[in-house]
């Protein structure tokens, strides 16, 4: 293992490239453009930095590893991080999509580029810290605090009905959130700390694991988000820039995922069997609701928002299906839909910036115009669909065979979904890109600019790649995700034992 | 104990303070109007210098004149806190009074009577001397508040204060007579050691005690005045008045409920929870409806008076240590909210709109950086210092297992969080209006160290933790 901190320095990476933006003064035009160059290139360090986590990541280990350990808070909270085969993973997708954020920013942000990238780099270093905090104090720190640059994102470089959704968002958030905090504290009265490593392994009387685990349920379905607290979702993403919104459906929404399946599970085992049935059927309402109502939208962004709570519909029930199958899948399927949302979004975002609509009808015919962007917008679409072959498969497949597993009712009303998806997806596609090409606009359309091709190639790349050779990713997780469930499983087994001994 | 005099470090602050007061009333007397910033230049060295005095106090409980005044570690932590707020407000004052030209000598002078009888406050051992403790306080704050003689506001606020306030001091030398009278003493200790069971009397005169105690931290239902003093005295006294004797009051708040009745404990934190509960609820929603930005801060600070006593209603150590690091980091939120707020003036005109600060952001950016991390800190999202303070308060109420009013609060703060958003959508999403005049040095001076302090007190929390800590063990 290596003896620097090479976790603190991935997370704190990029506060010093925003104190570098910072400080380095200048005229408008002059720091706007090293702002760029300095977020972008610290982007892609911390990228590279990331990278080198996996030469010394052992996923066979057990516990977490490339562990730090400071004094920080007394006896309340240490500073603790440190990553495992379910964190890793989420570490990588942030670190790997923050350089496309600042590339598709690069045009598209005209006013006040020094403080968006350093709200975008501060957001970086809170989101990482979130995947690796090993403390509830030190979590739940990272976790609320990317609240104030997100919120800064959407209500400054936002679109019309911008101060809606920030405040929608935040106070969505936070409500959610200050639940938690009284569940850690309340676990750290009944255990005496709140380090994650020996809280895994505590086990909470289990009236108590009711109530914590509803107080952490609030908390990470509204960032999820579930059905029905998702209505925050469509407006954020809507009025957010195109990078916020790639970041919000990127990283921010796996937080929940995150969140459920590092403490909720593990933490609250008894709990979560009690409570999956619950799960599952928000799960499927959301499926087929969101999918419903993503169908008769008429923007485009909104319309990828419901998709992806439709998406993360499917993560949720396959982490309360509990099983291996299910806890991989939803792995894969948050990881797949990071970048393949994301990539939808910088989509939206290429014709966005050159005709200021994000209506659909405005639309129609972009194959003659523009055949690559039509070629990539086909790639993700499929893949959002989770056509075989793209990486968007297999995460859904897996779900819904952890869900079959379970339930044969909640898998026939997920794969309902499925069509559903396509459904909407497929008829986006053919609006926007097939048909005649009529409108005065969209004639003089160029197709995507060597900077657009270099931000999509990458992307199209790896949902290729992770769809026909998903190993990488599955072997990363599934010893930490089979330790979860054979933690659950535990539990369930010792219910049983003790329902039967009762007799 | 028994020693006719006092040993003399332990009152050394109060000392150097009473005559530094009574010399600066003379210097200001013989040379006339003219010496304002002589004298209140003088009376914040003076202040510096207690400051210090307080700090270099020797460690461990020493008590004056039969335990009338108690010099403890708990003492000392608030006074430096009182200290703060006086030398600060102070500070801020003085170009505010050269540009509304009401540079008055008695000013400073007032400042340095009402820290005194804050110390005093602070450090009573028993109810005597924590009633004159806070007559001495809050007479020079009627005054003050009144400094601007020729406004129809000041006059008014100060008026308005005046008689709420004696209305409280009644009530609660009411309830000190009454507790006299069923425990048949005055000192903290002894009457913790005659009041063991919660008898019909004893349980009167601690009502009206806390009501008087919660008109000084202006907690509901005894906040009435808090809105409308804090908008009509003149903005320097409105930042005085929500730091120093907040502290001073909460201090002696905390010190009498838990070393005069420990054994009751179950009724007064009934009553505080009620307190803080309302007091965190009407704070948030109140300060919805506020255009007036010293009226909105006035609502916060009632709000904020609420979290605080979160702490308080646990009654353990750990609640008490929240209940200072809340104090200690509203404190230092609160100067640099109101450096801000004396920075508001166009044209040599004051402004008091939160419109006034649209678009804060694009006309002074680090202004509204600071101003806009204090709106967060104030709101408590991690992780600025003002997350920390509530969470210490929450944590000891979940230990405590006061539930409910822990739930209540972290709504009510995202109620609240409403709010000093919109602060920071003003600042930051509006488009931008005419810019403030220049910031004097010694506001950007306060609201740097303030807003740094905020933005990076995370990074290394302990010191300041652990002095609370010691501090509330004191106590215990």
């Amino acid at each position: 293992m290596t003896d620097w901190p090479i976790l603190s320095v991935v997370t704190f990476l990029p506060l010093v490239g925003a104190l570098f933006i910072l400080v380095v003064r200048g005229d408008d035009e002059v720091s706007a453009r090293n702002a760029r160059w300095v977020a972008l290139w610290t982007t892609l360090v911390t990228f590279v930095v990331s990278l080198l986590l996996l030469p010394g990541f052992d996923p066979a280990a057990s516990g977490f590893q490339f562990v730090e350990k400071k004094a920080w808070l007394g006896e309340l909270a240490a500073y603790h991080m440190g990553v495992d085969g379910i964190s890793l993973p989420f570490v990588l997708l942030t670190t790997f999509l923050m350089p496309f954020c600042i590339l598709a920013s690069w045009e598209s942000v005209h006013k006040r580029v020094k403080e968006y990238m350093i709200a975008f780099l501060v957001l970086e270093t809170l989101m990482i810290g979130t995947f690796c905090a090993l403390d509830l104090v030190l979590f739940y720190f990272f976790f609320e605090g990317g609240l104030i640059p997100m919120f800064l994102i959407i209500g400054i470089w936002g679109g019309q009905r911008r101060i809606y959704a920030a405040f929608k968002f935040f106070l969505y958030t936070l409500a959610g959130s200050v639940l938690m905090m009284l569940a850690i504290m309340a676990m750290y009265w009944q255990s005496g700390t709140t380090d994650v490593p020996t809280l895994l392994t505590h086990g909470f009387p289990s009236g108590m694991q009711t109530w914590l685990w509803l107080a952490f349920f609030a908390s990470f379905a509204v960032k999820m988000p579930m059905w029905p607290v998702h209505t925050w979702l469509p407006d954020a993403h809507v009025e957010a820039p195109t990078a916020g919104s790639v970041i919000l459906a990127g990283v921010l929404l796996k937080m929940g995922g995150y969140g459920f399946l590092r403490y909720s599970l593990p933490m609250f085992p008894e709990a979560s069997h009690y409570f999956a049935p619950l799960v599952f059927t928000l799960s499927v309402v959301a499926i087929i609701y969101t999918s419903l109502v993503a169908l008769v939208q008429e923007d485009i962004k909104k319309l990828i928002a419901y998709s992806s709570i439709a998406h993360m519909g499917f993560v949720t029930m396959g982490i309360f299906a509990m099983n291996e199958q299910g806890l991989q899948g939803a792995m894969f399927l948050m990881i797949s839909h990071g970048f393949v949302s994301g990539a939808l979004f910088l989509c939206v975002g290429v014709i966005y910036d050159r005709l200021h609509t994000r209506e659909i009808a405005a639309y129609g015919g972009l194959v003659h115009r523009m055949p690559l962007y039509a070629t990539v917008l086909m790639i993700f679409t499929m893949a959002n669909v989770g056509l075989p072959g793209t990486s968007g498969f297999i995460g859904e497949f897996l779900t819904m065979l952890a869900a079959f597993e379970r339930n044969t009712w909640i898998a026939f009303f997920a794969a309902t979904g499925v069509i559903l998806s396509a459904g909407y997806a497929l008829w986006l596609y053919l609006r926007v890109v097939f048909g005649p090409l009529e409108k005065e606009k969209l004639k003089t359309m160029l197709d995507l600019s060597p900077r657009e091709q270099a931000i999509m190639v990458p992307l199209v790349v790896i949902t290729i790649l992770f769809g026909v050779w998903p190993a990488p990713i599955l072997n990363m997780t599934s010893h930490a995700v089979n330790a979860v469930v054979a933690r659950t499983d535990q539990v369930a087994g010792a219910v049983k034992t003790a329902l039967l001994l009762s007799f | 104990m028994t020693q006719l005099l006092p040993p003399i470090g332990a009152i050394l602050p109060e000392l150097v303070l009473a005559i530094s007061a009574i010399v600066l009333i003379l210097i200001g007397a013989v040379r006339g109007e003219g010496s304002a910033n002589l004298v209140t230049g003088l009376a914040i060295a003076v202040l510096a210098a207690v400051g210090v005095l307080v700090l270099l106090q020797p460690a461990g409980e020493v008590t004056a004149f039969h335990g009338s005044l108690v010099v403890d570690a708990y003492g000392r932590f608030m006074k430096l806190l009182a200290v703060l707020g006086a030398v600060v407000s102070l500070i801020m004052a003085v170009d505010w009074q050269a540009r509304e030209k009401q540079a008055k000598f008695e000013y400073a002078v007032l400042i340095l009577i009402a820290t005194l009888g804050m110390c005093m406050l602070i450090s009573a051992g028993d109810l005597i001397a924590l009633y004159l403790g806070l007559e001495l306080m809050s007479l020079p704050l009627y005054v003050v508040a009144a400094i601007n003689r020729d406004s129809v506001r000041s006059t008014e606020a100060g008026l308005k204060y005046f008689v709420l306030g004696s209305l409280s001091s009644g009530m609660l030398l009411y309830g000190a007579s009454l507790i006299y009278g069923f425990t048949g003493s005055v000192n903290f200790l002894e009457i913790a050691a005659v009041a063991k069971e919660p008898t019909l009397g004893l349980i009167f005169g601690l009502v009206f005690l806390i009501a008087g105690m919660c008109f000084k931290v202006s907690a509901v239902p005894f906040h009435m005045w808090t809105p409308d003093v804090y908008e009509g005295a003149p903005t320097p006294v409105t930042a005085f008045f929500a730091s120093a004797p907040k502290a001073a009051a909460m201090a002696i708040f905390v010190r009498v409920v838990i070393e005069a009745f420990p054994h009751v404990t179950h009724q007064w934190q009934q009553i505080v929870a009620f307190v803080s509960l309302a007091s965190m609820v009407l704070g948030a929603f109140a300060a919805i409806g506020q255009r007036n930005i010293k009226r909105l801060l006035a609502y916060s600070s009632i709000g904020h008076m609420g979290f605080a006593l979160v702490g308080l209603a646990a009654g353990t150590a750990e609640g008490v240590r929240g209940v200072l690091l809340y104090m200690a980091i509203y404190v230092v939120m609160t100067l640099g909210t109101f450096a801000c707020v004396l920075t508001m003036r166009r044209k040599g005109q004051a402004v008091e709109t939160i419109e006034d600060l649209a678009g804060l952001a694009r006309r002074s950016p680090l202004m509204a950086l600071m101003l806009g991390a204090l709106m967060f800190s104030l709101a408590g999202i991690p992780p600025l210092a003002g997350f920390l303070a509530k969470y210490y308060v929450f944590v000891a109420a979940i230990q405590a297992g006061l539930y409910g009013l822990a739930v209540v609060g972290v709504l009510a703060s995202v109620v609240g969080a409403f709010y000093y958003l919109r602060v920071v959508k003003i600042i930051y999403f509006d488009e931008p209006v005419d810019a403030f005049d220049p910031m004097p040095t010694e506001l950007k001076a306060v609201l740097a160290v303030s807003g740094l302090f905020t933005i990076f007190y995370f990074v290394y929390p302990a010191p300041l933790i652990e002095a609370a800590g010691a501090a509330a063990r004191s106590l215990f």
